[in-house]
């Protein structure tokens, strides 16, 4: 019994508390409000598990990118007429037991652990010198799981393609609206005049360091991303129009050049997605730098939303 | 009880929480928020139980690590295009709710409305 535990046992109890806040309250606004501080106290959780790199991501696009989203569609939905439909007792009743069978089941999982449980850890480490990353999870990442990398890419993309088609046809081509979240004042400009310089070194660095400490394409994209947003939001920059050619560009060109260096791999390596041995630190961070531009512009069209209005000539 | 249980069981009950609000809300944004909380809770009892295996002088398992990173970015991915969804829905319908006890109400295709 240490300190750091009953530190640990107090976020535990404020991670479930504003947890169970997001469930409960009757504002919609109040439960995404909620929400965000949630992400950011589970991150903390993700750093006492030691996953700094999980925590970083989990702030940033688990909280911040998914709160913002939430908060854009708690907005847009001000208006909406909210029906009394909720659910009668008895039926909460048999939901909330059902559901906390099922807790009940993952605690036992939890507590009750296999003698032996498989681990991927000591070859990880064995072979990690080999391409020169220092950061083992980047090494999973960009060398043992590269596939699943690039796919998480696509979907990335696949996902910004479904949000763009749900347009209406008359704003397609068009451009986000962001004025939903604040009409641009005095504070607003000033911080989105502030912030991004500062913003923007930080997510340089966050996808350089990345290759030796915790960070990488995606905590540095997001916070690229986040910047971008605020410039936008702040009425300092004009949303671009999704046919835009330049946008278009930016956000397959990661994806592409990945995919280009994986192809490479047969004729160099022998197989899709490996390096040429002496070669690899280098093509990892040029893969990361450019999946770090596609991943900003993918996460900030995102976030911005459908199209919905075309641009005035 | 060691830091990494705490938080499996803490994890445990986020996804008990997270159906709870699925199952029990009716709107949409709420439906996707509780899902969100599921979802955390799941990453959360994966990365406990894979932490045991921690080897290799490393305060964690690098594999489960990346593939939680994954993860996230496939669930903000995935609600992305569900609010998307949820607001077409809303400018098709003008409705917030799902209505349990109505199923033929929501499911009027755009253009109806």
């Amino acid at each position: 019994m240490t300190i750091s535990f009953f530190f640990d046992v107090g976020l535990a109890v404020l991670i479930l508390g504003v947890g169970t806040s997001t469930i409960i309250v009757r504002s919609a606004f109040a439960a995404v409000i909620a929400f965000v501080v949630y992400g950011l106290l589970l991150a903390i959780a993700w750093v006492r598990l030691s996953a700094v790199d999980v925590a970083l991501t989990e702030a940033a696009i688990g909280g911040g990118m998914t709160g913002m989203l939430l908060l854009g569609a708690v907005a847009r939905l001000r208006l909406a007429k909210v029906e009394e439909t909720r659910m009668s007792l008895p039926a909460c009743l048999v939901a909330g037991v059902s559901c906390a069978l099922v807790a009940a089941g993952l605690a036992t999982a939890v507590l009750l652990p296999p003698a032996v449980v498989p681990t991927l850890a000591p070859m990880v480490m064995e072979n990690l010198a080999q391409s020169g990353l220092g950061n083992p999870v980047a090494g999973v990442l960009f060398v043992y799981r590269a596939l699943d990398t690039l796919l998480e890419k696509v979907v990335v993309l696949l996902a910004l393609l479904g949000v763009w088609s749900l347009a209406p046809d008359s704003a397609w081509g068009g451009m986000p609206g962001l004025r939903v979240y604040a009409q641009p004042n005095s504070t607003l400009t000033f911080l989105a005049q502030l912030m991004p310089p500062l913003g923007i070194v930080v997510g340089i660095y966050m996808c350089w360091v990345g290759a030796k400490d915790p960070g990488g394409a995606f905590q540095g994209g997001a916070v690229l991303a986040a910047m971008w947003l605020l410039v936008m939001i702040a009425g300092l920059e004009r949303p671009p129009s999704i046919s835009h050619p330049w946008l278009r560009l930016s956000l397959v060109i990661g994806p592409a050049i990945f995919l280009a260096i994986g192809l490479a791999g047969f004729v160099l390596a022998n197989a899709f997605l490996a390096y040429p041995s002496g070669y690899a630190k280098p093509m990892i961070v040029a893969v990361e730098v450019v999946l770090t531009l596609s991943i900003a512009v993918a996460l900030g069209m995102l976030a911005a939303g459908p199209p919905e209005r075309v641009r005035q000539q | 009880m060691n830091t990494g249980m705490l938080f499996g069981l803490c994890g445990a009950a986020l996804v008990g929480l997270g159906l709870y609000g699925l199952v029990t809300n009716p709107e949409p944004l709420r439906k996707i928020l509780a899902f969100n909380l599921l979802g955390s809770g799941v990453f959360l009892v994966f990365g406990v139980i894979s932490k045991r295996a921690a080897a290799a002088g490393l305060g964690g398992d690098p594999v489960p690590q990346a593939m939680v990173i994954t993860a996230i970015v496939v669930a903000f991915a995935a609600t992305a295009m569900a609010i998307a969804l949820a607001l077409r829905l809303f400018e098709e319908t003008g409705q917030a709710t799902l209505s349990p006890d109505d199923p033929g109400g929501t499911s009027t295709d755009g253009g109806n409305s």
